[in-house]
């Protein structure tokens, strides 16, 4: 990634670097300069800035090329037509292979725009999204605007454009700004790519990598935060392990923005590598519980500490996480 | 997609038509309704709204319905004005000289447009929107002819005290 594109965000509104909800680095060489120490690391940096490798020189152009193909963030594309006419088959699928129930919707402020955090599960073909999407969409109407942030990856793998329809966009605080300006329902699953790929022995927890910007886009536009527990997702494959070191070395983070490259058992493939092609999921029950609101200004004074409030949300989902844990008698069965 | 059940109950139409027309006891007998709510100013009649939802398999559907049809102890109404496509009908008809009512409840639903996977996903829905409308019709006989035999327990009492 070049110096002018890292100072400025791409057109979809996206970073490339860490929390999507964190503002980017100024660029290349001053990230690199604070991660170093004084002038051994200016030095450094302008080293780097005058002499860029070929290496260097190739993975930004990749980069480049990859990001060019994420579409531009137009929340004019939802479309609750589509959304409406694709209920049924959603629907079969949530009810037959998911067994799917969501608890709690009436907890969702009746409009409005809001924030809502989940956790995340599945790999990349995360049966809770489905689950929640569609029971918010059948419970308040596709009338009401719901938008989902996704990463880079989801909106720009060829065949999934139609998700744009369903209101995915890009996550990056401009967008979710955007949306909430809108007034719409706005879902983040902050763990991403890091949470959604997690071992399957760690099914049962809460991981949103400290990611914690999406506390500073709900106190910067007065939001509440509903949080959305799911579970069963991390049993619809085996799930081994994140495969971060990997990525780093194939430098997968700078190319797209992809810190995992997981590994996985899972159906048809057997051993799966990177689960780029997604996977048939396993038939596990999906049981999603929506909690309270939480008005941050209200409950956390007229200047909430990020820290506090990301430590009250993260407790509390992982409270409601043991308790629908301990629901389950069987992996898969629920 | 249309389903839809039959009931007699002991009870004149006059008060299985209140039961019927009372948006406030729809949550306490309808069967699998998790939403029953008034968004008009009229809580009753033509032209009245309700908000309502009913929980078959993993979502709770239905929308915005509106009264078009309401024929005074005979006949009620709704269709759809956001959300799923549904038509419900409450037919009353009285039976031996109105100490009894046959009641009959029906609701067609469906989501236009969506081909061959919306009628497959009617036809899987089918089998539990019937036992929801069925289980209604059975718990609003059972509060009906409660309230049937409370009222005349009641008459009998007024009776003997004069």
């Amino acid at each position: 990634m070049d110096t002018e594109t890292a100072s400025r965000p791409a057109r979809n509104g996206h970073h490339a670097y860490g929390d999507p909800f964190a503002a980017p680095p100024r660029d290349r060489t001053q990230a690199r300069a604070t991660r170093a120490d004084g002038a051994d690391g200016d030095r450094d940096a302008e080293n780097r800035r005058s002499a860029p490798s070929t290496l260097e020189r190739l993975v930004g152009a990749i980069a480049r090329g990859a990001r060019g193909r994420v579409p531009a963030a137009d929340l004019d594309e939802r479309d609750p037509d589509f959304i409406r006419e694709t209920l049924p088959g959603q629907w079969l699928l949530a009810s037959l292979w998911f067994r799917g129930e969501v608890r709690g919707l009436g907890n969702v402020p009746e409009d409005g725009p809001v924030l809502l955090v989940g956790n995340h599960s599945g790999g990349n073909v995360p049966a809770d999204s489905l689950v929640f999407t569609l029971a918010f969409s059948t419970y308040f109407g596709v009338e009401r605007r719901f938008h989902q942030l996704a990463h880079n990856l989801v909106l720009s793998f060829p065949g999934l454009g139609f998700l744009r329809k369903y209101g995915l966009v890009a996550a990056s605080p401009e967008n979710a700004a955007e949306a909430l300006r809108c007034g719409a329902a706005v879902l983040v699953y902050p763990g991403g790519d890091h949470e959604v790929h997690r071992p399957s022995w760690q099914a049962h927890t809460v991981n949103f990598a400290g990611r914690r910007g999406f506390v500073r886009l709900a106190l910067e536009h007065d939001v509440p935060i509903v949080p959305v527990v799911a579970i069963g997702g991390q049993e619809t494959a085996l799930f081994l392990g994140r495969g971060e070191g990997v990525a780093r070395l194939l430098m997968l983070d700078r190319l797209f923005r992809l810190k995992v490259l997981p590994l996985s058992i899972a159906v048809p493939w057997g051993l799966n590598v990177g689960d780029f092609l997604g996977h048939v999921p396993l038939p596990a029950k999906i049981t999603v519980e929506v909690l309270p609101a939480i008005a941050l200004r209200e409950q956390f004074g007229p200047d909430p500490d990020v820290d506090e409030v990301y430590d009250h949300v993260i407790t509390t989902m992982q409270e409601t996480l043991d308790a629908l844990a301990s629901e389950r008698r069987l992996p898969i069965i629920g | 997609m249309r389903v839809g059940a039959a009931i007699d109950v002991a009870a004149p139409p006059e008060l299985v038509w209140e039961f019927v027309t009372d948006p406030a006891r729809y949550l306490h007998f309808m069967n699998g309704i998790t939403r029953w709510e008034v968004t008009t100013e009229q809580d009753r009649g033509l032209g009245a709204r309700y908000r309502t939802l009913m929980r078959v398999g993993s979502a709770e559907v239905g929308g915005l319905v509106e009264i078009v049809e309401c024929d005074a102890l005979r006949d009620l109404a709704w269709t759809s004005v956001t959300g799923i496509d549904q038509r419900g009908r409450w037919r009353l008809r009285e039976r031996a000289n109105g100490a009894r009512t046959r009641v009959e409840l029906r609701l067609q639903y469906g989501v236009a447009g969506s081909g061959i996977i919306g009628w497959l996903a009617e036809q899987v829905a089918a089998p539990a929107v019937r036992e929801n409308l069925r289980r209604s019709l059975q718990e609003l006989r059972r509060q009906a002819e409660h309230e049937q035999a409370r009222a005349a327990a009641a008459a009998r009492r007024a009776a003997a005290r004069a």
